[in-house]
């Protein structure tokens, strides 16, 4: 099945064709592979990258093709960090704890060294009790299954009370900017079991491999991140591509419509919203690591916006619309608050472009909602003739 | 004729506006039917009653030889028992080709897993262009349906209505906005649908309806005036008042 859609589908083709080129080269000139024209940091920033591309064609489907404005699915994205730094944190300190109880002469008991792995992670917030919420976090297979698991979840209640009540446009919007304000508000108290406002930390380190080099984990990182990516694209190309995106196509242009033709489109909505939100979190499970650092401000409402501006900037309801603007936008955005870009000097005024990013942001996305609504994807249009 | 939808008694009112009232209608499988009645006489909001998206306040709304009501069921449900509807505007999915459209509107399973590993088959396509060809749109199958003509776009949806297979058709205003042979076309294809289902036609224009050539119910206040041959209720004197009297005027 699939064989026959990649053959039909050229644009798929050619996305996978420059995603192969473009890791091919960062591999090859990583530090890791000895040539070291591209510095660990900046392999990890574009692995990240690479992650909010995947998140960013889970927007593109959900919102593009389906036309759900979901302002929420950054939630999903942060929750896949979370459920994957419990384990790296878990895993990590149980490490240091045994190799420093080693030395004494009564070996520890199972209790003790829980209590030395609680009370290490949870001093911050002063506490040294395992939540409930962390009963997996030993387990690397059981944290994996909640990076899809929870977020999966999440969405389908979610999407199920949103959906049968035929809550749509702006107010389906505000609800989902409401559930991750307070995912994020919950998450910012001590007491929520993820450590408050301090995150978790420290998630560059992978248990297991504290002699590799950070030059090759960040490689392995940003390898995985594109095979999750290709992956990715196949699976929301092909579910837009036949029958299928025909009808979510359908909703978003005329739901009323669709229902009459016998399609109940609560299924569909809620199909489409969690298996976006799935890909979100698998998404978020490998920015994470590569990241560093998870703290609840990542997961905060603007977030979620961003994501909505970087889709509609690349050109919504084509997938390699959304790769364009979350790789473009998101790039040229930490070059400006990264201090990379000179400060504009006016005479009268200094243009400082870490805090006039964000206007200049602002306008572009105003600019091309108004005079370019197809995004900067809708350039290809006009390279690329369709035969008739 | 067996009776395959029967409306009875049936009321509803928005904020004190009685668009219907005490409204009863039987219809026949197979039959060509015309509604004909003035502004505001409920035409619309019978068809938004049968189609499950307006709630009636009281009455009972059945449906087929087991006498199923209708009334509770979601407007995808009442789809796929059988029912099928055209909206006055033609309301095609534009973004779309032709064949996308009916392709999506041909009788199959309707679940989203159903739906995501549909494979399409040689029936499917022996039917979209066997339809295709009945509302003459063979060599556009392949167009942006947003690309079509006014009268096309009309096709489509009565093309889509016929992929869904339903018993009964409802049909709001098909000739509207049409050229006069458009609309022999279109009398030609809902005539033809009518052998074998039942075909409900909400219209305006007479000169249309006598064309159709078929039983005609009069509404006005959402109440059933008159019933019967054309001219037969156009020579009902409460007819000539409420409806041709203003209509001439």
């Amino acid at each position: 099945m699939t064989q026959g859609f990649l053959v039909t589908n050229r644009s798929v083709r050619w996305f996978l064709m420059c995603l192969a080129i473009f890791t091919a080269v960062v591999a090859f000139g990583s530090e890791a592979s000895g040539a070291g024209l591209f510095s660990t940091s900046l392999v990890k920033t574009l692995g990240k990258t690479l992650c909010l591309c995947l998140v960013a064609i889970a927007m593109d489907v959900v919102w593009g093709y389906c036309g759900i404005l979901s302002l929420g699915h950054f939630a999903f994205f942060g929750i896949g960090g979370y459920a994957v730094g419990m384990w790296l944190m878990y895993a990590r300190t149980e490490g240091i704890v045994l190799s420093s109880l080693s030395g004494q002469t009564i070996p520890p008991t199972p209790s003790e060294v829980s209590d030395a792995i609680g009370s290490q992670i949870f001093g911050v917030v002063g506490s040294a009790q395992f939540p409930l919420i962390w009963s997996f976090a030993h387990s690397l297979p059981l944290q994996l299954l909640m990076v899809v698991l929870v977020p999966g979840l999440l969405a389908l209640v979610f999407g199920w009370l949103a959906f049968r009540s035929r809550v749509t446009g702006v107010y389906l919007s505000i609800l989902t900017q409401a559930m991750t304000l307070a995912l994020s508000l919950y998450l910012f108290q001590n007491d929520s079991g993820l450590r408050g406002n301090n995150g978790l930390s420290g998630l560059q380190n992978i248990p297991g491999y504290e002699q590799t080099s950070q030059a090759t984990i960040s490689l392995m990182f940003f390898l995985a991140s594109a095979l999750a990516l290709a992956l990715g694209y196949v699976l929301f190309a092909w579910v837009v591509a036949g029958k299928m995106g025909s009808v979510i196509k359908g909703i978003r242009d005329n739901e009323a419509r669709v229902r009459f033709l016998g399609y109940r489109v609560e299924g569909f909505k809620l199909f489409v919203f969690t298996l976006t939100a799935v890909v979100a979190g698998i998404a978020g499970a490998l920015y994470y690591p590569q990241a560093g650092i998870i703290n609840p401000a990542e997961i905060a409402p603007i977030a979620s916006i961003y994501l909505a501006v970087w889709v509609a900037i690349g050109g919504r309801g084509r997938l390699y619309g959304a790769v364009i603007g979350a790789a473009f936008v998101s790039l040229v955005s930490s070059w400006f608050t990264g201090g990379g870009a000179p400060n504009l000097n006016l005479g009268f005024y200094t243009v400082q472009w870490t805090d006039w990013w964000l206007v200049l942001l602002g306008v572009s996305f105003v600019a091309v909602t108004l005079f370019f609504p197809k995004g900067i994807g809708g350039v290809f249009d006009y390279l690329v003739r369709k035969p008739s | 004729m067996t009776s395959l939808l029967e409306v009875s008694g049936v009321s509803k009112t928005f904020d004190g506006f009685r668009a219907i009232n005490d409204l009863s209608i039987q219809i026949s499988e197979p039959e060509l039917r015309a509604i004909i009645g003035p502004n505001g006489a409920g035409k619309t909001t019978f068809m938004d009653i049968v189609t499950g998206k307006t709630k009636p306040d009281t009455g009972r709304v059945l449906w087929g030889a087991r006498n199923e009501s209708l009334l509770g069921l979601s407007e995808a449900a009442i789809a796929n028992k059988g029912i099928g509807r055209k909206f006055q505007k033609p309301t095609v999915f534009e973004d779309q080709t032709v064949w996308a459209n009916l392709n999506m509107a041909l009788r199959n399973k309707r679940g989203p897993f159903a739906v995501l590993f549909h494979r399409k088959t040689g029936e499917d396509e022996a039917r979209i262009s066997q339809i295709a060809s009945e509302i003459g749109l063979t060599d556009q199958l392949s167009r942006m349906s947003g690309e079509l003509s006014h009268g096309q776009k009309q096709w489509l949806e009565i093309g889509m209505l016929l992929a869904q297979d339903p018993r009964l058709l409802l049909v709001d205003e098909p000739a509207a906005g049409m050229t006069a042979e458009e609309r022999e076309k279109t009398t030609d294809i809902l005539r033809h649908a009518a052998l074998t289902r039942a075909v409900v036609v909400v219209e305006h224009d007479m000169e249309f309806v006598r064309r159709l050539n078929c039983k005609v119910t009069v509404l006005h206040e959402g109440h059933v005036l008159a019933e019967g041959t054309l001219d037969h209720v156009t020579a009902d004197s409460t007819v000539i008042d409420v409806y041709l009297g203003r209509a001439d005027a």
